[in-house]
């Protein structure tokens, strides 16, 4: 909402306050004043102009040779481009040393040969958006109407010496999308009194009534529908003031009839509506519904198919507005309108918000019947615009109007004590102190005991409830008044969940292994969606999203991870870790929220390790990425528990991907990407992994329990053994435990040989194994004994032989 | 014989001090203090002596063996020293050279400041609450007091799935969800940190996911005051201890006096800069007392119980904290604006 400050002067007095202290006031009171504009800023020296002689420019054909008259001194020669500049005209000249907005300076200046005084100016060229000029000038120079004084200034005829209050309304203070409604709010910031606009005007001989009848038939959507008659209208422009109004409230002009319904939509935030009675073709108004397929031609000539969810104003037969919306184009003022039907309704909100979207036809007088209107402002709209219309379009307002009214209008009545105001705010007011705010507010009271009855005007139908008048109370009272405290009460242990504590303890883990988190979107591709899922589900597509890329739930978060490989490798940076936790959908049908889990996943490339000066590098292979997550698991007490088996999956290696059990539950996969993969994301050898978080989180560990450090020494033995090439070592390391028995406490892999000196098909695995006992001191042949067993299981169950 | 001992206690010594490494001195000591030396010559010859005689040189020849094995002793050490002087000399290296970096990955900045932001509140004993972010129009809307035709449900259009289903537009479903678990008995006291989905195009300043985080108290007595106070303290955690607020009213359906929050400007202390716009303070969140629709929706007794509920934009407080301009760089994880937020300040 655009608030010029002069005007706003009409019904406050604002004297004592500039526009910068009264933005400030406001915004500290309830409404956020998001800007001031100063709308004469940077223009200096532009004065009305009488063009005296023109001709055409002797060396050029789209140039005019100007003597114009600028009240001062002798006439000057200006050179003008506009097409539309003649003779006689009254126009705004920018003289030598004007300044124009952009800090453009005027000039003595020569122009093909011929001098040139000065400027001829446009209303853009004054600072004016083109979309606020009236048509008539859109294309060219501005022309005043013939009695503006040559040696005015142009810019105070025009009336932009003012400014204006750019005020950022939220949706409860739809009160506010009028100046009458700013007056009042403003008057109870500044304790000052609201002054109304004249309404009256002189009495006609002839009513309405003769003249139209209305009729509701929709009366639910149509409550209260008005129609005055205006007579013998002089269509013509509008009074310089109202246009320069309509202008700084971000309206363009047309001609005095149609900007005086304007002027009133902006005044008492009341649409109404302006029909040529002449072109109504009946003397009836009906409003109903539209029937479905029914057509109407809106002003901005669209043929606009209609549904029963729609509501018209018809002639009885004949659609000729879309209510609340817009008019139709038949029966539209025009320049040789005689009579005019002035329309003032209460639409409901919800039906005009449905023709609005449906027709996609916002428009000042749509937003406001949205939010809803002041009942109580409808009627007085239509008899301050009666006068106007009666004061500058020399009509004759016939007696009385035409209406139907099923409105029930009562204010509302809301009481709250003041010990709950006090209460609710942490103050210690006085009675006194809020009757007194209320007083400002112009809201009615009575007091009974300590309780205080608000009387609600009609134009705050946002104050329902008692929280509403604490609000206007502390908003009043000033929140810079309020103390500081800290809530008292029964005291709450803060703590992580057991969960969220591990969910940080992954993160820092995985950083001191050195990943990056990276945080990537939840919607995707609906191509990219179910990559890498860990299970073969629907996925969920938005109803309407804004572009394939971000259409579909994701299953995995593995695409998004490789799309930030890709990103980094792109701009020289090809050695990558990163990590990230997040939540993957699976539907559950469409009547039910989706499953959502939080899931782990990862994806590496390039060099993992690399110290130039020494020669060393290390490339990220599976092993890097298993160990990370094998760290993990241990870090979390799983390590028992997790099991990898080889396994194929779409878009990985199939030789190089492991998926991940968890106590005999597959939990999610590690391994390398499909080399088709690789290459869609322009990457390198690359890994990664993905696994259900909430799994490993929320899996049963052991409590810590201390184990007493042993006080005998362990014996190790280590064993190098020949097998066929396709053996799993994992599954020689079970046979080994299996056979170890009690005393064997720890088996691993310390080297693989697979080189020229092996026998075809065949490899070696070496393995170190410990044997302990905590309680005692272990003997030679105990440990030879449990060694035999093992050796025997392995060439037994494998055919494992010792390498020579 | 005396003479003799004192000769080859004078040649050994000579010798010793000559020795150039340990094999030669150990020669030295095999040649002088072994059982074939010169010294147990000498004292073979001892028979011949009078008895009278016989102790004194005995002690003599005691004294010169001592003296020359305290000599190679003395050398000894010596020589040895020079060995580990030499060996570390040749063992010198350029310390200049780069260490052997101890790769480590970081936090990414939203993370950070979603920590930094739960710990300050758990420190005053709230407990951090999470929930789904697909929601049911219940509980992101109606249960938040915005039925389903209430005009307030423009601020933010959505991501429907279907009609009732949708992807969350705020963190507060989960103070709704929370207020319903406990079945009507305070206190509640938790922080919400999420994220959250908008219908917006993704440029600069905007972007269709971005991660909220809300906090609710809900008790006997909950003042307004009391929300000044914790978001003074909050304020002041995060932007400095010199940092002020001010509280501005608002309007949101679910609060009710609804404030919004502006800290005063930690770049100029308040003297306007571009970063507050000239004004000196920049606006961080929105706020308010619990509506009471909202408390009796979760099964509340509003007449018992008051509330307080603050949200904020997580991007936001990173872009403000760290003179952030691209809400995009927090998703593109581009390693150059990742790699920045490892510093602990």
């Amino acid at each position: 909402m655009f608030v010029s400050y002069k005007w706003l002067q009409d019904y406050v007095d604002l004297s004592g306050i500039t526009p910068a202290e009264l933005a400030e006031k406001i915004t500290k009171s309830g409404i956020e004043v998001e800007g001031v504009e100063v709308l004469n800023e940077g223009i200096r020296g532009v004065v009305v102009g009488h063009v005296l002689e023109r001709e055409q420019h002797p060396n050029a054909d789209k140039l005019n040779k100007c003597l114009v008259d600028i009240g001062e001194g002798e006439p000057v020669q200006i050179i003008c481009g506009a097409s539309n500049v003649d003779k006689d005209q009254k126009v705004a000249v920018a003289t030598v040393g004007a300044v124009l907005p952009g800090n453009f300076k005027i000039k003595k200046a020569k122009l093909r040969g011929e001098e040139s005084n000065g400027m001829i100016c446009s209303l853009q060229e004054l600072g004016i958006e083109s979309k606020l000029v009236a048509k008539e000038f859109s294309e060219g120079i501005y022309v005043f109407h013939q009695d503006a004084e040559v040696g005015t200034d142009a810019i105070e005829l025009l009336h932009r010496d003012d400014q204006v209050l750019e005020l950022g309304l939220t949706p409860n203070r739809s009160d506010c999308l009028s100046l009458l409604g700013v007056a009042y709010e403003v008057a109870a910031i500044l304790g000052r009194e609201v002054k109304l606009p004249e309404t009256d005007y002189a009495k006609s001989n002839e009513n309405a009534s003769d003249y139209i009848r209305v009729d509701v038939e929709a009366t639910e959507d149509s409550p209260l529908y008005i129609a005055k008659i205006i007579k013998n209208v002089k269509i013509k422009p509008s009074p310089l003031w109202m246009q320069g109004r309509l202008m700084a409230s971000g309206i363009r002009p047309h001609n005095n009839v149609v900007d005086i319904t304007n002027y009133i939509l902006l005044e008492y935030g009341q649409p109404l509506h302006a029909f040529d009675y002449g072109r109504l073709g009946s003397k009836q108004i009906l409003v109903r519904r539209a029937k479905d397929g029914e057509i109407i031609q809106t002003l901005d000539e669209a043929k606009r198919e209609l549904t029963s969810e729609h509501l018209l104003i018809t002639n009885g037969q004949e659609p000729v507005a879309l209510a609340g919306v817009m008019g139709g184009l038949d029966s539209e003022v025009q320049s040789d309108t005689k009579t005019v039907l002035l329309e003032s309704a209460y639409f409901k909100g919800a039906t005009v918000r449905k023709a609005s979207k449906d027709h996609n036809l916002r428009s000042e007088a749509s937003a406001r019947f949205e939010k809803g209107v002041d009942p109580n402002r409808v009627r007085a709209a239509a008899e301050r615009a009666a006068h106007l219309l009666a004061k500058y379009a020399e009509g004759e307002v016939l007696a009385g109007s035409v209406e139907a009214n099923t409105l029930k209008v009562e204010p509302a009545v809301v009481s709250v004590t003041l010990e709950k105001i006090n209460r609710v705010l942490g103050l210690e007011l006085e009675m006194k102190e809020v009757e007194d705010i209320f007083a400002r507010l112009q809201f009615e009271t009575n007091i009974d005991n300590n309780t205080i009855i608000v009387t609600v005007p009609t134009r705050r139908g946002d104050i329902t409830i008692e929280e509403d008048l604490i609000e206007e109370v502390a908003r009043l009272f000033g929140y810079d008044n309020l103390k500081s405290t800290l809530p008292i009460g029964s005291a709450t242990p803060g703590h992580l969940t057991a969960y969220q504590n591990k969910r940080r303890i992954v993160r820092r883990f995985l950083e001191g292994a050195g990943l990056n988190q990276a945080i990537t979107y939840s919607l995707t591709s609906g191509l990219k969606a179910t990559q890498f899922a860990l299970e073969n589900r629907e996925p969920i597509r938005l109803a309407m999203p804004m572009s394939e890329d971000h259409s579909t739930l994701r299953l995995s978060i593995v695409p998004q991870l490789l799309n930030v490989l890709k990103y980094n490798a792109a701009r020289q940076n090809d050695s990558l870790a990163v990590y990230e936790i997040g939540d993957v959908f699976f539907s559950q049908g469409s009547d039910n929220l989706p499953e959502e889990r939080e899931h782990l996943a990862g994806a590496l490339t390039g060099l993992w390790q690399s110290q130039p000066w020494q020669g060393e590098k290390k490339i990220v292979d599976f092993f890097v990425v298993k160990g990370i997550l094998e760290g993990l698991f241990a870090k979390l007490g799983l390590e028992k528990a997790i099991e990898f088996r080889q396994t194929g999956k779409e878009g990985m290696h199939p030789g190089r991907t492991a998926e991940i059990y968890l106590s005999g539950s597959s939990i999610g996969f590690v391994g390398q990407t499909h080399p088709t993969v690789e290459k869609e994301y322009d990457l390198k050898e690359t890994y990664v992994f993905e696994l259900s978080l909430k799994a490993i989180l929320e899996a049963e560990v052991e409590p810590l329990h201390y184990q007493s450090i042993p006080r005998y020494p362990s014996i190790t033995r280590d064993i190098a053994l020949v097998i066929d090439k396709d053996k799993a070592a994992g599954e020689l390391e079970s046979i080994i435990i299996d056979a170890g028995g009690a005393l064997l406490k720890e088996v691993h892999v310390f080297d693989l040989y697979e080189g020229e000196r092996m026998e075809a098909g065949k490899k070696s695995i070496a393995f170190s194994l410990k044997y302990f006992d905590p309680e005692r001191t272990l003997t030679d042949e105990e440990v030879v004994k449990a060694h035999d067993k093992v050796l025997h299981a392995v060439k037994e169950k494998a055919g494992a032989v010792l390498r020579g | 014989m005396q003479e003799r001992l004192k000769e080859l206690q004078t040649e050994a010594l000579e010798k010793i001090s000559q020795a150039s490494d340990l094999k030669e001195l150990n020669d030295i000591r095999v040649s002088y203090l072994g059982k074939k030396g010169p010294i147990t010559e000498v004292l073979k010859g001892m028979g011949k002596l009078s008895a009278e005689d016989r102790p004194k040189m005995g002690a003599l020849a005691n004294e010169v063996r001592d003296a020359i094995a305290a000599g190679i002793e003395e050398k000894q050490k010596h020589l040895e020293e020079a060995a580990v002087q030499e060996k570390l000399a040749l063992e010198k290296i350029d310390i200049t050279l780069p260490g052997r970096p101890v790769k480590t990955g970081n936090l990414h900045p939203l993370t950070r400041i979603v920590e930094e932001i739960e710990d300050l509140f758990i420190g005053m004993g709230y407990t951090v609450a999470e929930g789904p972010e697909v929601e049911k129009d219940y509980y992101n809307f109606e249960a938040l007091n915005l039925p389903k035709d209430h005009p307030a449900r423009d601020m933010q259009d959505s991501f429907y799935i279907t009609d009732e289903i949708l992807l969350r537009t705020q963190t507060s479903p989960v103070q709704a969800r929370t207020m319903e678990k406990h079945k009507g008995k305070g206190p509640v006291k938790i922080i919400c940190p999420g994220k959250v989905f908008r219908r917006d195009n993704d440029d600069a300043t905007h972007s269709h996911q971005f991660m909220q985080i809300e906090g609710l108290v809900v008790d006997e007595n909950i003042r307004m005051s009391d929300l000044k106070g914790t978001l003074e303290v909050f304020a002041k955690k995060l932007f400095g201890e010199d940092r002020e607020i001010r509280l501005r009213p608002s309007f949101f359906p679910f609060t009710e006096p609804s404030v919004e929050v502006d800290v005063s400007c930690f770049k100029c202390s308040g003297k306007g800069c571009n970063i507050c716009k000239k004004t000196g303070w920049i606006e961080i969140l929105g706020a308010g007392m619990v509506h009471p629709n909202v408390l009796e929706m979760s099964g509340f007794d509003s007449k018992k119980y008051t509330g307080f509920a603050f949200g904020m934009g997580v991007e936001r407080i990173a872009m403000l904290k760290y003179g952030i301009d691209d809400i995009r760089h927090f998703y593109t994880n581009d390693m150059r604006f990742l790699k920045q937020f490892s510093i602990q300040e």
